[in-house]
């Protein structure tokens, strides 16, 4: 879009070139050097729908839906600010909603909107592309107040003890700037232990976000926040399931929504335990910084922390709660490596090795469920081509049917399921092994491997189900997770000693 | 380096670069090109569809059943050729490009449009299909522009889109097929006497370029073609 600059006694203003005067001259809002904020007028009569509706967000024009005149008239009294979408800074082109500066990930069009060529973030184009001349827009007038109804919390579920002192230290910190990470790994009632902390935020006020890499995660959380906050209006985002409507006090995300906030949360919890197969990227944390308010508390949930904030951790920078002992109290199954020979080779070729099929054999023989996981939806497909009978089915992340095959698993109906994808938490079944197949391809990294390692082994009936990953050279990521395993579990068995 | 869809690393073969040159290096990885489906071997000499892909029956010598009944009525478009299947595939990988405006997207086919083009509309200038005002501005770029742009020919401006597409697309095929007025000749316009491809994204029924090619052959234009990424 277009504005021109208009001059008044309180200073230049800008005016959409929709809204302005045929004759005045136009620019591209990237080439306006500087950009005027009309100050605050609070006697301003201000649209409290607009409030509710824009606390804490950064949006694009096409997003927002009131009229322009509106929203100029807001701008002009100091409520609203036009800002640049992408900026340019010495190095080069940086994207202000998902702090995207790799110059891979920007290109150019010849623009029909601003009459130039028009540079674009290839990063976030999915959430509607923004270029050079593309407004975002804040709101930057008083913010709404959120007032949550008792009772606030209604759950009446026990937690262990190592989760309740990890409750303690969460509510502790609620209200405060701080950060706390919760080593929790798959399966040890992470959600539980915010419960007491998120009611103590909604009760003072304080807006909370959860928010994820994984949309699954979102659907799923989704119906138990609501249930435990009956009175908090629970706003789910994820990928076509954006609603748009009054700024709620507690909000769950996938990462990628939140690049449409900006300052808005006091308290921000990152849920990276079930990440597979996204990664928490820069990306992700250049969004999650911006959607929080500078004082805010944060809580990092992980089963598998960066380098990063491990070295945080390590010089006392970052607080750190270990519930890494599962609710059963059993270590994670350490991996088993075993050499398959060049298995994209043989899948071309229509076949998979002979070391692969005679695992598969045992499992099924002794009716042992199993998920074997594969990197790529490509190699899913050749592999259930050769290995596919009537106890063995596939899904993955994008699978139409993926709740019914997952359902049919389950129950039993299915003994072997080929996957790309960590499945919903929902998916705990008592006697199961894991194999990973093409464990050498790079989607694999340490972290995924250490998720994968969760899904295994985790009832107390059976606590020791095997990992298998068939490789065609070991690597790095493979290496590195063994010991991270190792080492969770000589740490858990300390924890249950003591 | 990096695919230009899926964004996953991937390593150019060493062959690819030898045969065809650095400008050729494609810029989708092995994946995402093997789900392209190119339309090669037999067609039909008129709408550029592959005889593969339909029934034996609906094809009269080197024409399907529907350009049989389409030329009684007379058409205005001489050929179509189309440079890929518009499978589920490409459906996603356009939707992207055109609906949240991925312009760069389509240099991936920049080669095989030129290839193609070389190859059947050699002596022909560009004339891309236009969008409405309105939609022009939302979109903030015209596909068939792009499209266009790749092949380093002239291309010519000569049709406007006065309607806007939204009340187009709620109207049936039949409807479409008699449409006309879809189009507006801008005067001025240097036709007369060439051989004019027009440019689009997707051939489905063909309607859209019949009418553009109707206008065109009206400004004196000697033959109209049409040269699209996708067949439908
Ligand atoms: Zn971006
Ligand atoms: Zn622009
Ligand atoms: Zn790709
Ligand atoms: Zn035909």
């Amino acid at each position: 879009m277009r504005f021109a600059t208009i001059p008044t006694k309180l200073g230049p203003f800008l005016c959409p070139e929709p809204l302005a005067n045929q004759s005045t001259s136009l620019f591209p809002i990237s080439k306006l050097t500087e950009l005027p904020y009309p100050p605050l007028q609070s006697d301003f009569n201000f649209d409290p729908d607009l409030q509710a509706f824009f606390t804490g967000r950064l949006l694009l024009l096409d997003e927002i839906p009131f009229p322009l005149q509106t929203i100029q008239a807001h701008y002009l009294h100091g409520f609203i600010q036009y800002e640049k979408g992408i900026t340019k800074e010495e190095h080069g082109l940086s994207c202000r909603r998902c702090g995207n500066q790799d110059k891979e990930l920007f290109a150019t069009f010849s623009c029909y909107r601003c009459k130039e060529e028009c540079a674009y973030c290839r990063n976030c184009i999915m959430m509607g592309r923004i270029s050079q001349c593309t407004p975002l827009i804040r709101w930057a007038g008083p913010a709404t107040g959120f007032h949550v109804e008792e009772p606030i919390l209604r759950w009446d579920g026990q937690l262990s003890e190592l989760q309740s002192s990890a409750s303690e230290r969460v509510y502790e910190l609620i209200g405060h700037a701080g950060e706390i990470l919760v080593w929790a790994v798959c399966g040890s009632g992470k959600t539980e232990i915010l419960f007491a902390g998120i009611e103590k935020a909604l009760r003072e006020g304080l807006r909370v976000c959860l928010a994820t890499p994984r949309t699954d995660v979102v659907m799923e959380l989704f119906p138990r926040f609501e249930q435990a906050f009956p009175n908090t209006q629970v706003e789910a985002l994820y990928g076509g399931h954006s609603s748009m409507d009054r700024a709620s006090p507690l909000v769950l995300s996938t990462t990628h929504q939140l690049f449409r906030f900006e300052k808005a949360f006091d308290v921000m919890i990152v849920d990276e335990v079930d990440a597979f197969p996204y990664s928490y990227d820069k990306t992700l944390q250049f969004a999650v910084e911006k959607a929080c308010k500078d004082e805010a508390a944060r809580i990092y949930l992980s089963a598998t922390p960066s380098e990063d904030l491990l070295a945080r951790v390590r010089r006392k920078e970052l607080d750190v709660i270990h519930i890494s002992k599962r609710f059963h109290g059993y270590p994670l199954p350490v991996p088993e490596f075993t050499w398959c020979g060049n298995w994209k080779k043989g899948l071309k070729k229509g076949y998979v090795p002979k070391v692969l099929t005679e695992w598969v054999k045992r499992k099924l023989d002794s009716g042992r469920q199993c998920f074997l996981f594969v990197p790529t939806v490509k190699v899913l497909n050749d592999v259930y081509e050769c290995l596919k009978s009537d106890s063995v089915d596939f899904v993955h992340a994008e699978d139409p049917e993926r709740k019914e095959k997952v359902n049919r698993f389950r129950k039993g109906e299915i003994t072997m399921l080929i996957t790309t994808t960590i499945l919903e938490r929902g998916v705990t079944v008592p006697e199961i092994d894991v194999a990973v197949f093409g464990a050498d391809h790079e989607v694999f990294t340490s972290n995924a491997f250490v998720q994968i390692s969760g899904r295994v082994g985790r009832s107390i009936e059976d606590p020791y189900g095997e990992v298998t990953y068939f490789h065609f050279g070991k690597t790095k990521a493979m290496a590195s997770a063994k010991k991270t395993i190792e080492q969770h579990n000589s740490r858990s068995s300390r924890e249950i000693d003591k | 380096m990096k695919c230009l869809y899926c964004k996953s690393i991937f390593v150019t073969s060493i062959g690819w670069r030898d045969l065809f040159g650095l400008d050729h290096e494609p810029l989708l990885c092995e994946d995402c090109r093997g789900e392209l489906v190119f339309i090669e071997g037999e067609i039909c000499r008129q709408c550029g569809r592959a005889f593969s892909l339909f029934p034996e029956k609906y094809r009269q010598n080197d024409l399907c059943s529907d350009c049989v009944e389409w030329n009684q009525k007379g058409r205005s478009i001489s050929k179509n050729r189309s440079l890929l299947q518009y499978n589920s595939f490409l459906q996603e990988f356009m939707a992207q490009f055109k609906y949240r405006g991925d312009a760069e997207l389509i240099k991936a086919f920049k080669s095989g449009l030129q290839t193609l083009f070389n190859k059947e509309f050699r002596d022909s200038i560009l004339v891309p299909i236009p969008l409405s005002k309105e939609r022009h501005f939302e979109r903030g770029f015209n596909q068939s522009v792009l499209i266009a742009g790749l092949l380093d020919i002239p291309m010519l401006d000569a049709l406007a889109r006065p309607l806007h597409e939204e009340k187009q697309s709620k109207k049936s095929r039949l409807d479409r097929l008699g449409n006309r007025t879809l189009f507006s000749f801008k005067t001025g316009s240097e036709v007369h006497g060439k051989s004019i491809a027009l440019v689009d994204d997707i051939y489905t029924t063909g309607a859209t370029v019949e009418a553009a090619g109707k206008i065109l052959l009206d400004h004196g234009a000697r033959k109209v073609s049409s040269f699209t990424v996708a067949r439908g």
